[in-house]
């Protein structure tokens, strides 16, 4: 009594036909590839989701303090390069594309040209990556960063900080407690860029095993769809960035 | 294999939909150019508006990646439910979040 | 009790438990610990959860023996405070939330959507790896000194004033977040499709509805608590100042984020219990669940509204007056969807017929306490009333109530219920008959006095308590000790069963859906060939004609 009793004797020749089709890459509890794909991509998002609500408890706590504390946010905000910042933004939306372009390769089975877009998103990554860590080295010298000997003085006294005085010559200068605000601000601009590159960096580790595994043709014979969800999470992790750019850098940089 | 057809999961056919790479090219310049639109508006004093556009042009860029990019103009009803969930439950929480904060300076009743 | 039973076994002196199932498939500790089946996982959970609600269960011992008397003589009040806290992160982080989904819905939901492993096996066996490690940092926090916060870890307490464990238990509950996750996300994905052919959403048993409901909201809402203990730890090692009021920050914020996620928890908590509660009391009245679809329907609703109450744990905290009244209203509203399961299952039991095994004492003891916890909650929606009555024992009563008269009493009925499929034996119908009826009233005599402890003003999380106090403590003591007996005695003669119980066939309680119609216990890959579903739930109907097809064979 061990067989089912729910299956009518016709289908059992179509299923033994499809159990001898499958291709190697498919898992033996999906009945075909195209079942096995589709949810895999489902999963992704799901995973998506989750990321979304996790980044969700940092915006919430952003929008709370930059509502209670404006003046501190614009004037620290002035204090992030927006050279960078918009560079930045430009290298993660161009590598969003040569991934877009990776998973065409995949799908029509452009072996090297799977390879080049892959191989271009990593090197984009690590450029991405490498302007955080200037303007992160930038942050330290000035005394930016909380909890590590932390300065208040060029928001109290802008004319200290020749280079920022320059671009905001009306910056009058916060109160005290007022000035003391802005190590929130830097807080949450470490908590979510980091965050965000924490999340890069995986991303750039996955990326090198899949051009290793891209070489060896692993995902040009039809079994694209690790490259397709990976796809999906570089994406986000563009999204995510698409958001804190202006939320970060351009809060009021008309005064 | 008519068995497939009786499938629940097996009703779309997209996942075969190949995105071509003209749209990319298109989306990609796009974004480029809103990310230049941001900046610039950011310099001209719109008073309130200022944060309300960079949302906007940021919401619209994230749009974009995720219709296109991400497939889901091509993808299932599921995939499109999905990304409306889980946009709704974001802003529930930050919305019902804020609206405690916000509310607090009216005072009493 | 009536002596009629609907269990039917095979011949005794001629049945044997089925020599290829999933559990003699393969031999060897590494095929256990890198299994995808979700069988074996689901037993590697049921072993782990059990593990930790004994030392939860210890830990609950302590803090009646010293709530006997008045004064702190047991325990210096620090260590009460640190025997409270781990309870509640033992009790709900590693038994509750994964308590029916990890074991019953791993092993089941493949099985009743058809399937023959849920869709992302090694997502399921990391989930229990996580499970296992955030359970080793727990175990840790507890042997170098416990943390004494409370489960909620209310800031500024726990960021600024206390000098315990906090980062290290906030890091197991992070880990053992994300095994909740994975979970749900597996579940997720394996019932939109993994369904076999002919399954549609309103043919699935409600038990997978249940755990639909749920997963969802551990997809949704574990990430948020996840973000927040990660500014608790950067609060406490940095000091970044987002919940110190000195730097500009705001407590509250650590309020909002945690309730976010730990309201939607005892949804999680509670909706596979309901699940197993649909399955258990239609078969013990041969009646097809009444309402099916409002029953469907209200679990998904009681997720989407259980997303925007969190609030009504914060009435007292500070929060505007308005916030107060929408989730007030909301709370209101979230209690309907409950009360229209209990009312289906009402409905179910009328001129059905009703049988008392086991599984079926269990959901009559759930409704009836479930309810009375339900409606204690809507009592405490109300801000009025919770102005008073927060931060009291009528609090601590309503959660017990709810979560161990409901959500424990639920894992126990499915645990008896499903005990055959899973190990192919039968448990002793009438110790485990007795050991319900004691659970049920340790329970009422530990936990019912707590309410009339709380009206009357006892506080909680207090080591001491005015003496006038003492005559309701000690009976809710007392109460405790029956119940500590009446979860040992499942742990003894399930055990026991493993060797000498009955041989259960596949079937032993008539009952429909896909997995009572395997082999006891189930094959590695549940179906020989997927199965095709051409039937409505709970068809007794279906059933009847099927056995009437079947040839009785040996087991």
């Amino acid at each position: 009594m061990s067989d089912s009793p729910a299956i009518p004797h016709g289908a059992q020749v179509e299923a033994d036909s499809a159990h001898h089709e499958h291709p190697s890459y498919q898992r033996h509890h999906f009945v075909t590839f195209e079942q096995q794909a589709d949810t895999t991509n489902f999963a992704m998002w799901l995973f998506l989701l989750t990321e979304i609500m996790f980044f969700g408890g940092l915006f919430t706590a952003y929008l709370i303090m930059r509502n209670w504390y404006y003046p501190a946010f614009v004037a620290a905000s002035h204090q992030l390069n927006i050279g960078w910042g918009t560079a930045n933004t430009a290298v993660l939306i161009t590598s969003s594309f040569t991934m877009a372009m990776g998973v065409w390769c995949a799908e029509t089975r452009r072996k090297a040209g799977l390879v080049l877009c892959l191989g271009l998103t990593f090197i984009l990554g690590l450029a991405f990556l490498g302007i955080k860590s200037i303007e992160y080295h930038e942050k330290w010298e000035k005394h930016h960063i909380p909890g590590l000997h932390y300065s208040i003085k060029s928001f109290v006294d802008p004319a200290s900080d020749p280079e920022v005085y320059k671009s905001y010559p009306q910056d009058t200068g916060l109160q005290l407690d007022m000035a003391n605000k802005t190590e929130l601000y830097f807080f949450l601009y470490f908590a979510m860029t980091g965050m965000h590159a924490l999340h890069m960096i995986i991303g750039i580790a996955i990326l090198g095993f899949m051009i290793f595994r891209a070489r060896a043709g692993a995902y040009t014979t039809g079994h694209v769809t690790f490259v397709e969800n990976f796809g999906l999470y570089w994406h986000f992790v563009d999204i995510i960035w698409i958001f804190l750019f202006p939320l970060l850098y351009l809060i009021s940089r008309h005064q | 294999m008519s068995e497939q057809n009786l499938h629940p999961a097996q009703q779309d056919q997209t996942e075969h939909h190949i995105v071509s790479p003209i749209i990319y090219i298109a989306v990609g310049a796009a974004l480029l150019v809103l990310t230049a639109t941001t900046v610039g508006v950011s310099f001209i004093d719109l008073g309130i508006f200022n944060p309300i556009v960079a949302l906007a042009i940021a919401v619209i860029k994230a749009v974009l990646v995720v219709l296109f990019f991400m497939h889901v103009k091509y993808s299932t009803k599921l995939t499109k439910l999905t990304v409306i969930a889980g946009v709704f439950v974001f802003l529930g929480l930050i919305s019902m979040t804020m609206a405690d904060y916000i509310s607090r300076a009216w005072g009493r009743w | 009790m009536s002596a009629a039973t609907i269990v039917v076994l095979p011949d005794q002196s001629t049945a044997r438990i089925p020599k290829m199932n999933f559990i003699t498939r393969e031999n060897g500790l590494l095929s256990w610990l890198l299994t995808g089946d979700h069988k074996r996982i689901a037993t590697l959970y049921l072993i782990s959860i059990t593990f930790f609600f004994f030392i939860g269960g210890a830990l609950a011992g302590l803090i009646r023996l010293e709530l006997l008397t008045p004064q702190t003589d047991l325990v210096a009040a620090d260590t009460y405070n640190k025997l409270f806290t781990m309870h509640g992160v033992i009790m709900i982080f590693f038994f509750l939330v994964p308590s029916v989904p990890a074991t019953l819905g791993n092993f089941l939901i493949p099985m009743m959507v058809g399937a023959k492993d849920l869709a992302l096996p090694k997502v399921n066996l990391l989930s229990w790896y996580l499970y296992i490690i955030a359970g080793i940092m727990a175990i840790y926090t507890m042997a170098a000194g416990g943390v004494d916060t409370g489960w909620t870890f209310t800031t500024p307490l726990s960021t600024h004033y206390l000098n315990t464990h906090v980062i290290s238990t906030g890091l197991a509950i992070f880990v053992a977040g994300f095994s909740s996750i994975f979970t749900g996300l597996n579940f997720i994905v394996t019932i939109h499709k993994m369904r076999c052919p002919g399954m549609t959403w309103f043919r699935l048993p409600l038990f997978v509805w249940s755990n639909y409901a749920a997963s969802i909201l551990m997809v949704l809402g574990t990430p948020v608590l996840a973000i927040t203990l990660v500014l608790i730890v950067l609060e406490r090692t940095v000091g970044i100042g987002v919940f110190d009021p000195a730097k500009g920050g705001d407590p509250l914020l650590f309020q909002h984020l945690f309730w976010f996620y730990s309201h939607p928890a005892v949804y999680i908590m509670i909706l596979p219990g309901m699940g197993v509660i649909s399955e258990v009391v239609s078969t013990f009245s041969r009646k097809r669940v009444f309402g099916y679809t409002a029953v469907a329907f209200s679990s998904v609703a009681i997720a989407v509204f259980g997303f925007f109450v969190w609030a009504h744990h914060m009435f007292i905290m500070g929060i505007s007056n308005y916030a107060v009244l929408v989730f007030s209203l909301l709370t209101m509203l979230v209690a309907v969807p409950s009360a229209i399961k209990i009312f289906n299952w009402a409905f179910t039991l009328y001129k059905g017929s009703i049988t008392f095994e086991t599984p079926m004492l269990y959901a009559f003891g759930f409704m009836g306490l479930f309810t009375i916890g339900g409606m204690t909650g809507v009592f405490l929606g109300a801000s009025g009333t919770d102005i008073h009555l927060t931060e009291t024992y009528f609090i601590v009563a309503h959660f017990h109530f709810v979560m161990v008269g409901g959500m424990l009493m639920a894992f126990l009925a499915g645990i008896h219920f499903w005990w055959p499929k899973w190990t192919g034996r039968m448990y002793p119908e009438k110790i485990s008959q007795l050991a319900a009826v004691v659970t049920f009233i340790g329970f009422n005599l530990t936990f019912f006095p707590q309410f009339i402890l709380g009206t009357l003003g006892m506080p909680r999380r207090y080591a001491a308590y005015p003496p006038e106090f003492q005559i309701l403590n000690v009976f809710s003591t007392a109460g405790a000790t029956i119940l500590g007996i009446g979860y040992l005695l499942p742990v003894l003669y399930l055990t026991w069963s493993l060797k000498y119980g009955a041989i259960a066939g596949n079937n032993p309680w008539q009952a429909t859906g896909l997995e009572w119609q395997t082999q006891s216990p189930p094959l590695t890959e549940n179906f020989l060939e997927i199965p095709i579903m051409d039937h409505e739930a709970y068809d007794y109907e279906w059933l009847e004609r099927m056995q009437q097809k079947e040839v009785a064979s040996v087991g």
